[in-house]
């Protein structure tokens, strides 16, 4: 691989390919090294991606290429229950595994008395047991499109969620997946990997968050596999909640079968850099996927979501609504790439993204995207970009709310109606607590949920 | 309480309102009728105060209180309301915070203890059966996805919680089918008092078959052209506006 070192800040995950390399070549996951070789010899052929790239081109990774991160030791950097319970939910904080620094931490997590159906594992291990489904389906879905990112997780990853649901199992309670990073005095990278796999006519919650309680800038970068089998039905929430100047890129690839209902949520409060793609092929008559996505980004922050919904077969439906607010000099961007394939005939898809911007410094780049090759179908987008509406400014001031006020509680509004769409009750609820402390004048609005 | 002295007001240089006078006493119901364009809203809007008009002339005072000095939120906690020919949807605030945030803003105003919810939810329930408003629609998102009709009836419904001692109905008929303009005149009488003054403002004679209005009075071309009784609506209803046009503008008409 010695032709790729021409590519910027690639030497360091070289070596550790080399290692990975070393240790896997016998025993369990042998399988996987062609394919993590494949994915690495991609990755070296075209480094980290730049502005140049049309899906990259309102987001700089120079400094992620630049920067040196180190792989964390194992441990769990003094991460306690404590540190962990605000952003956990449910008796004794839930059902979940938990990973420090890219590590599996037992101790943190809850993996007893997990309810009929369930399946929970870190990678790891599912990799040395060769847990049969596994094989079937890890790394077969996400390299989808090839990208940097994921082919540098696909080579690299170490650890990580393997969640399986048995076909007709109905989990009622969310399963929590949480990636910490705790980073004490270096800046570290992890690759953190999930596969969910949803049997048919299954039904499960899945709370992905990744969460900072470091100083040092860090870089995730995740992917998560999620296969949803015939009729089944999944919420998938991914909350981003990393520390300042931190950087996250994160994949979430959906795989539908027919008649399967996917509900993505992507909420991103926190971070320096974070890009979130989301693509799901709809891979079967009479699927539905929403994707659902809200972000806050400030002075110090970019946040990119990426989508893709491939309508792939006909009869199926998707809903696009994301929704960002950027105040002092934040950056937001969205992309929404709607394919309908040939013979896709009654797709319904629809797209909405809706920005609000707080200060002048703030900017925000929409771009949506329709590929379609079938001609019974309806899509529509819609892209809004301003500031709080002088008329509804005006109304509430009739009502005597002081400018102030219904200048704050018309931005909580818009924020809320994203947030009110979270099912699981404690989720939102945290997450509309966040919103209080975010946004401008939110404690005047604690109540108005 | 009112006394509109020689009001002018102009949007983007274009003058619209060209010397307005009009008084209003407590307890006195005044219709404003007019066609499109006579400057009707803009009256309403200037009143309210909203910023987009430039009073250019003349004064306002509200029981002797100079009304142009104050900001929209000042003018709705010394008890001046209006209700809205197209309300505003606000998503993701429910209309139960709102109107309690409102509420709690004029209580507060005249210092009297804020309510909270459940108190709140009292009010609510004494004064929805003024318009025969449906409770479930306290819970959604202010105005968004009313019909036209709930919007209208949502407006009034304000009025009952803020209980103002001036409103102005700013079209509040337009686009009513009969059944609804029954149920918003109907909450409208139920809400007249000795104290409170109304200001019904209508492109149609029809609400004041069911208002009946103290004054009546016909605002054309940003002036008031014509002032009585509530006889004066039926004139119109036969005559139009025409007459009046001819009568106070009848040079311009006749040079052209």
């Amino acid at each position: 691989m010695t032709q790729a070192v021409e590519h910027q800040g690639i030497e360091s995950y070289i070596s550790r390919f080399e290692e990975i390399e070393r240790r896997s070549a016998t025993g369990p996951g042998a399988w996987l090294l062609p394919i993590r070789k494949a994915a690495m010899a991609r990755f070296c052929d075209r480094g980290f991606p730049t502005t140049k790239q049309e899906e990259w081109r309102f987001t700089n990774v120079a400094p992620i290429a630049r920067a040196e991160f180190a792989i964390a030791p194992r441990g769990n950097a003094g991460v306690s229950p404590a540190d962990l319970s605000p952003f956990l939910f449910g008796p004794r904080g839930g059902h979940r595994i938990v990973f420090v620094n890219g590590h599996f931490d037992p101790a943190l997590s809850m993996l007893d008395a997990l309810p009929r159906g369930v399946s929970l594992v870190n990678l790891g291990k599912a990799l040395a047991d060769e847990t049969p489904p596994l094989q079937a389906h890890l790394t077969r879905h996400a390299d989808y499109r090839s990208e940097a990112f994921p082919d540098l997780n696909t080579a690299l990853m170490s650890d990580g969620a393997f969640l399986h649901v048995a076909k007709g199992a109905v989990i009622e309670t969310p399963i929590q997946l949480v990636f910490v990073s705790a980073a004490l005095e270096k800046s570290l990278v992890t690759h953190p990997r999930v596969l969910i796999v949803a049997e048919d006519s299954s039904q499960v919650t899945i709370v992905e968050s990744y969460v900072g309680r470091s100083r040092e800038p860090y870089f995730t970068n995740a992917v998560t596999e999620l296969v949803a089998g015939e009729n089944a039905v999944i919420d998938h929430y991914k909350v981003g909640r990393e520390s300042d100047g931190s950087f996250h890129v994160g994949l979430t690839h959906i795989h539908q079968h027919a008649n399967s209902n996917v509900s993505s949520f992507a909420v991103t409060m926190g971070g320096g850099l974070t890009r979130n793609d989301i693509t799901t092929v709809l891979d079967g008559e009479g699927c539905n996927c929403a994707l659902n996505g809200f972000y806050m980004s400030g002075s110090g922050q970019h946040v990119d979501n990426h989508l893709i919904v491939d309508h792939a077969k006909p009869h199926c439906d998707s809903r696009e609504f994301f929704k960002g607010v950027l105040d002092g000099r934040g950056r937001g961007v969205f992309s929404g790439k709607i394919i309908v394939r040939e013979g896709a005939q009654k797709t319904d898809a629809k797209q909405s993204n809706m920005s609000l911007l707080l200060s002048e410094d703030a900017q925000v780049d929409s771009k949506p995207q329709l590929e379609i090759f079938a001609d019974d179908v309806k899509c529509t987008h819609g892209v809004t970009v301003g500031q709080v509406s002088d008329d509804a400014v005006f109304y509430l001031r009739s009502r005597g709310l002081d400018e102030k006020s219904a200048r704050g509680l018309l931005v909580y509004g818009f924020a809320h109606e994203s947030i009110a769409c979270i099912r699981p009750d404690p989720l939102r609820k945290q997450l509309t607590e966040l919103l209080f402390e975010r946004l401008p004048h939110g404690r005047l609005f604690k109540e108005a949920g | 309480m009112l006394h509109i002295r020689n009001l002018h007001a102009s949007v983007d240089g274009a003058e619209i309102l060209k010397g307005i006078d009009l008084h209003v006493k407590k307890g006195e119901v005044h219709s404003i009728m007019g066609p499109n364009g006579s400057g009707k809203s803009t009256l309403a809007q200037v009143l309210a105060g909203r910023e987009t008009y430039d009073v250019t002339e003349g004064s306002v005072t509200f029981d002797g209180k100079d009304l142009l000095e104050m900001s929209p939120d000042e003018r709705a906690r010394e008890g001046l309301f209006m209700a809205f020919q197209y309300p505003v949807e606000i998503p993701g605030v429910s209309t139960n915070y709102f109107l309690r945030a409102a509420l709690n803003s004029l209580r507060k105003h005249r210092n009297e203890e804020e309510l909270d919810a459940v108190d709140f939810l009292q009010i609510v329930k004494d004064r929805a059966s003024i318009v025969d408003i449906d409770a479930r629609l306290l819970n959604r998102s202010v105005n968004e996805g009313f019909s036209g009709g709930e919007k209208k009836r949502h407006e009034i419904f304000q009025m009952a919680v803020l209980e103002p001692r001036l409103a102005i109905l700013d079209e509040t008929d337009s686009g009513l089918d009969i059944d609804a303009l029954r149920i918003v005149a109907d909450g409208v009488n139920k809400l007249r008092t000795p104290d409170r003054a109304m200001i019904v403002i209508t492109h149609y004679q029809r609400l004041l078959n069911y208002i009946v209005p103290d004054h009546v009075h016909v605002l054309l071309d940003g002036r008031i052209v014509k002032s009585g009784g509530k006889e004066l609506a039926l004139d119109l209803e036969e005559h139009g506006y025409a007459l009046f046009e001819k009568g106070s503008t009848g040079a311009r008409l006749v040079t052209s």
